[in-house]
């Protein structure tokens, strides 16, 4: 029946609410109860934004069918619209003092300082408000990006489309390190100073920290974003792009605009890869042009795939798993040991990545869709239904 | 005469840089079934698909209630009320069928659920599957599907592209029987049909395409009798 199978996913989809607000509240516990230089946090934090980059990957690739590669590209947007808008002004010029001072003479979280004070619950007010709007902003831009790239290379079909998205994030990058734009960019250099997580926990008057919040703040700003991107994924217009997806032809005669929804999904995917390279610069309290590579692209490709093309929860499972063996789980091999003072062979610099590698080679044999597939976290959580009795019937009908 | 809700003028059309309709014209009179008939190659599917948006003429004319809708986008005729179910079914097999069937409804953002019910009772099976993914469905219940989406756009002319394809007889008699029904409850029908035999026995007007024009048209009676339609399409 229908109405109750509605019933049961509505279960796991509370469930899967309630992990995700478990998950939030335990990261808050554990980062005030343990030492906060701990790995764990580095590989909550990065795992969040890179869950959030995954998740948009996701929604183009996997949703929608269009193999974009130009993700590190737009996250490059987002982190440099981040760093430009948010680094106080009167640091600016130590920051950029190659050129002689930024040509961006103030930041968001000045201007809401000017209107909510900058000390005490105003200025936790403005620094909030600050780096939202930074945040939008830097969705923004990537997604204006989107649409003039989009225009002409939605045209192109699968491997094509990967090399003129592949080609983009090159160039983008390369601009962004033209010394012409020097007050602007940095150049080369990098952007620094701006607000980061750190600058979440919360302090008393004498300066010492009473909550910390700096992983929580990351985790919490992705699960919105990506709360959104489901909420977007369930509608028609989702249910459109599926359809785009699964059958371009059968999609068009059922009206729906190839051109409008591949450009919507585009710049839509983009726009979340922006915050998520808003978060990124967050995270790594720097932008420089040269760290968003293809490589990075490829690794939040990988995600994707491991966590099945098509399913939002296994981006973020993926993501939180392949962060946490990259940076953490997997460290001890790059380290040289010695026990009883002999050396054991093999581990040291570097061999942390050929033990990687052999794990993902493995993952990828035996998880041939991923690790989810194409499902969800609700639909694994809730009772399978019964198994209908007329399914055999009709079978024998052919 | 009333006029006819499809005009087709002298169209031509390239497909894969060959000509496949050298200039064909007919009519599809409102509330009647009207069938392309012909071989393989003979243009008919081109037909369909220039009429549905997917395809540009190269030249003619498509008048749609007296309104030109040649070389319209997809989206816009469907718009008008043209809908195509297309060749070899092609349902979304990862969605369920509820899913498939909210696709076909997509520019419509009114109320779905008496669309659905109607749907429902033409194609019962429909409803009992419902949650299931469409690729799981046998051939003749895809085929269901198939019609069932289209139909969730309200069509006023429903263009069907070879819908026996693939399917045992039993069930080509089913969804026969369901294309009378439908059509008897107000929507026109142009079928192409590589089942001449089927097809012209429900068909009130049939055409006979061959190699890219128009050589022969006549009641769906008519032609079931005619000496050359017998021997080139119906094996008699």
């Amino acid at each position: 029946m229908p109405k109750t199978k509605q019933q049961t996913s509505g279960s796991g989809k509370l469930i899967t609410l309630l992990i995700v607000a478990a998950f939030m509240a335990l990261t808050i516990i554990l980062e005030n109860t343990m030492s906060p230089s701990s790995l764990l946090f580095t590989v909550i934090k990065k795992g969040a934004v890179y869950s959030l980059v995954a998740v948009s990957m996701n929604l183009l690739n996997g949703f929608t069918g269009l193999f974009s590669l130009g993700q590190a590209g737009f996250m490059l947007l987002g982190a440099y619209t981040y760093a430009i808008f948010m680094i106080p002004s009167d640091v600016r010029d130590s920051v950029y003092y190659l050129f002689n001072g930024s040509s961006v003479h103030f930041s968001f979280q000045e201007m809401f300082g000017a209107i909510f004070g900058t000390a005490g619950f105003g200025g936790a007010v403005s620094l909030v408000l600050g780096v939202l709007v930074a945040i939008i902003c830097a969705g923004i831009v990537a997604a204006i990006f989107a649409y003039l790239i989009g225009l002409p290379v939605l045209r192109l079909k699968s491997d094509y489309l990967a090399i003129a998205t592949l080609g983009f994030a090159e160039i983008i990058r390369a601009i962004f390190q033209w010394d012409k734009l020097g007050p602007v960019t940095n150049g080369a250099n990098m952007l620094k100073n701006f607000p980061t997580f750190a600058d979440f926990n919360i302090k008393n008057a004498s300066g010492q920290i009473v909550l910390r919040l700096s992983a929580f703040v990351p985790v919490f700003l992705s699960a919105v974003c990506i709360f959104i991107i489901v909420l977007l994924i369930n509608s028609s217009y989702g249910r459109a792009f599926k359809a785009i997806r699964d059958d371009e032809i059968a999609a068009e005669a059922m009206g729906v605009n190839l051109a409008h929804h591949k450009r919507l999904s585009f710049c839509i995917s983009s726009f979340f890869a922006g915050v998520g390279g808003a978060l990124f610069a967050m995270f790594t309290t720097m932008v420089q042009a040269k760290v968003f590579t293809s490589t990075m692209t490829y690794e939040i490709l990988l995600i994707v795939v491991i966590g099945g093309i098509g399913s939002v929860s296994g981006s973020c499972i993926a993501s939180l798993l392949y962060i946490a063996a990259s940076e953490w789980w997997l460290r001890f091999l790059d380290n040289e040991t010695y026990i009883n003072g002999t050396r054991v062979p093999l581990l040291r610099s570097g061999f942390r990545m050929v033990v990687f590698s052999v794990i993902i080679m493995i993952v990828v044999l035996f998880f041939r869709q991923g690790i989810m597939g194409s499902r969800e976290l609700p639909e694994l959580l809730r009772r399978r239904p019964k198994k209908q009795p007329a399914v055999e019937e009709v079978r024998t009908h052919e | 005469m009333r006029e006819p809700i499809l005009k087709i003028s002298d169209l031509k059309v390239n497909y894969g840089g060959i000509e496949a309709v050298k200039g064909i014209s007919f009519d599809v009179p409102e509330g009647e079934i009207v069938t392309l008939i012909g071989s393989n190659g003979a243009g008919k599917s081109s037909t369909l698909r220039t009429i549905a948006g997917l395809v540009k003429p190269v030249s003619g004319s498509v008048a749609l209630q007296g309104e030109d809708i040649t070389g319209k986008d997809p989206d816009a005729i469907v718009a008008r009320g043209v809908t195509l179910v297309p060749e070899g079914r092609r349902i979304f097999p990862d969605m369920t069928v509820l899913e498939n069937l909210k696709i076909g409804a997509y520019l419509r953002k009114d109320d779905l659920t008496d669309d659905l019910d109607w749907v429902f009772s033409l194609f019962p099976r429909l409803k009992e599957r419902s949650w299931q993914a469409g690729g799981t469905l046998s051939g003749g219940e895809q085929q269901m599907l198939a019609v069932g989406r289209a139909l969730m756009s309200r069509p006023r002319l429903l263009m069907m592209d070879e819908p026996s394809l693939g399917l045992a007889p039993l069930v080509v008699r089913d969804i026969f029987s369901i294309i009378q029904e439908i059509n008897k409850q107000g929507v026109t029908i142009l079928l192409i049909e590589q089942n001449a035999n089927m097809a012209l026995k429900i068909a009130d007007i049939g055409y006979v395409l061959e190699t890219g024009r128009l050589i022969l048209s006549g009641t769906g009676a008519e032609l079931l009798v005619n000496e050359d339609i017998k021997k080139a399409y119906l094996g008699a």
